[in-house]
């Protein structure tokens, strides 16, 4: 066991475990986004940002950092509030996400951070990107407004489904997540239509056709469900 | 004690958040006891007046009018706040941000000559819609599309008071 504390609470932890995980067991709450039980962890949105005192404050993302012995995690601070503020108010400029037009209003992630972070207004300029849509998937759409580039639909494909119809195009704010290397995603030779990626995805961005706002409620819980029931290697 | 001066106004928005400020019910009795209606949508006043104390203003700025309007209200109003996603964020009148002005007036009024393509009897549409605080300093933002009744309340009652309202949590709530 390892011991560490955050927030001033002595915790203990398994070797191997994060410091996301140290802090959920002891009832800790530190906000994510791109982080979804059941997947590997990426640390791609920063919203989970903590700070290690003893390593000269500096701050780490806490869904992707092993506990350490000894280690003085600061997860909530106003400091910590801030930044992490910032990075959402980051989120909301780069791409057009408008909440009243949305499908995932009333049920998405993203959503329910500017809330918990404090957001009223972001401080920084829009960007108003032209974006696409593809709405060719017979089951699916995807609106790349309303995509944070958290990267849970391309690991629940790929970890869960095994089926790799996701990735990544382009780069910086510039990234698409596309099916099989661009194409529309209902001419995709891999998608097996199973819509993991749809329950994994935070906000609007994936969404099932034919179903009203209020309908459109994810279960990202199923990614956690489905990999538990699994035998691991 | 004086009462304060109120006004709303009303720019690129639905006017759903007027209806939601409407939507206050029997609380406008307690607000009249407080408050006048310096000027707004909903009162017949011509020019904006001087000496207004809050000015809640709806929708975002979408054309020249709305800017020019803006930056008088500013100087004649104490405290700003913006109402609404629309004057927060620019919600649904910035989904045209990404497109050519040009385009979005040729495709939806008329092929030749479009009102809003130049300055007119209709004033010139901005190249983007934008959200009040990119133009001036605003001093509370009220979310929501719209805001409900309850929330609006929240947020003006302190006020009344001469209190400084504080929202949170689920009153931030956008769309």
């Amino acid at each position: 066991m390892i011991s560490l504390t955050i927030d001033g609470i002595r915790v203990q932890a398994e070797e191997g475990e994060t410091i996301l995980e140290a802090a959920k067991k002891a009832g800790i709450r530190i906000p994510t986004l791109c982080y979804l039980e059941g997947l590997s962890p990426r640390g791609a949105c920063r919203i989970c940002l903590v700070e290690v005192r003893n390593w000269g404050g500096r701050l780490v993302p806490s869904c992707a950092t092993p506990v350490q012995e000894g280690m003085e995690v600061v997860a909530n601070s106003p400091r910590l509030r801030e930044l992490r503020r910032t990075i959402l108010e980051m989120i909301f400029v780069e791409r057009n996400h408008i909440c009243a037009f949305c499908v995932s209003n009333g049920h998405c992630e993203l959503q329910d951070l500017a809330m918990e972070l404090g957001m009223d207004h972001v401080r920084f300029p829009y960007r108003w990107p032209l974006l696409p849509l593809d709405l060719s998937h017979e089951k699916y759409g995807i609106d790349h407004n309303r995509c944070v580039l958290c990267g849970r639909c391309v690991r629940a494909c790929a970890e869960v489904e095994g089926a790799m119809t996701w990735g990544f195009s382009g780069r910086g704010i510039f990234t698409l997540v596309e099916a099989d290397l661009g194409d529309p995603w209902g001419k995709s030779k891999t998608c097996t239509g199973c819509g993991k990626c749809v329950q994994a995805c935070p906000t609007g961005a994936l969404f099932e056709k034919g179903k009203a706002t209020s309908e459109q409620v994810k279960k990202p819980e199923i990614i956690m469900e489905v990999t538990e029931r699994r035998p691991r290697a | 004690m004086p009462k304060l001066r109120v006004a709303t106004v009303w720019f690129s928005g639905c006017s759903g958040c007027h209806m939601s400020f409407l939507d206050l019910d029997e609380r406008l009795l307690e607000f009249a006891e407080r408050a006048e209606l310096a000027f707004s949508p909903i009162a017949d006043v011509k020019e904006f007046p001087e000496d207004v104390d809050v000015v809640l203003i709806e929708g975002a700025v979408g054309n020249t009018e709305h800017l020019r309007e803006l930056l008088e209200i500013r100087k004649k109003a104490k405290i700003l706040v913006a109402l609404g996603d629309c004057a927060v964020t620019g919600n649904v009148p910035s989904m045209r941000n990404p497109l050519p002005r040009e385009e979005v007036l040729r495709a939806v009024y008329a092929k030749d000559d479009p009102p809003g393509l130049e300055e007119g009897e209709v004033p010139k549409l901005l190249p983007q819609a934008l959200p009040l605080h990119a133009v001036v300093r605003v001093d509370f933002f009220l979310p929501g599309c719209p805001p409900p009744a309850d929330r609006i309340w929240k947020f003006l009652r302190p006020l009344l008071f001469g209190e400084q309202p504080q929202l949170s949590g689920p009153d931030l709530k956008f769309g």
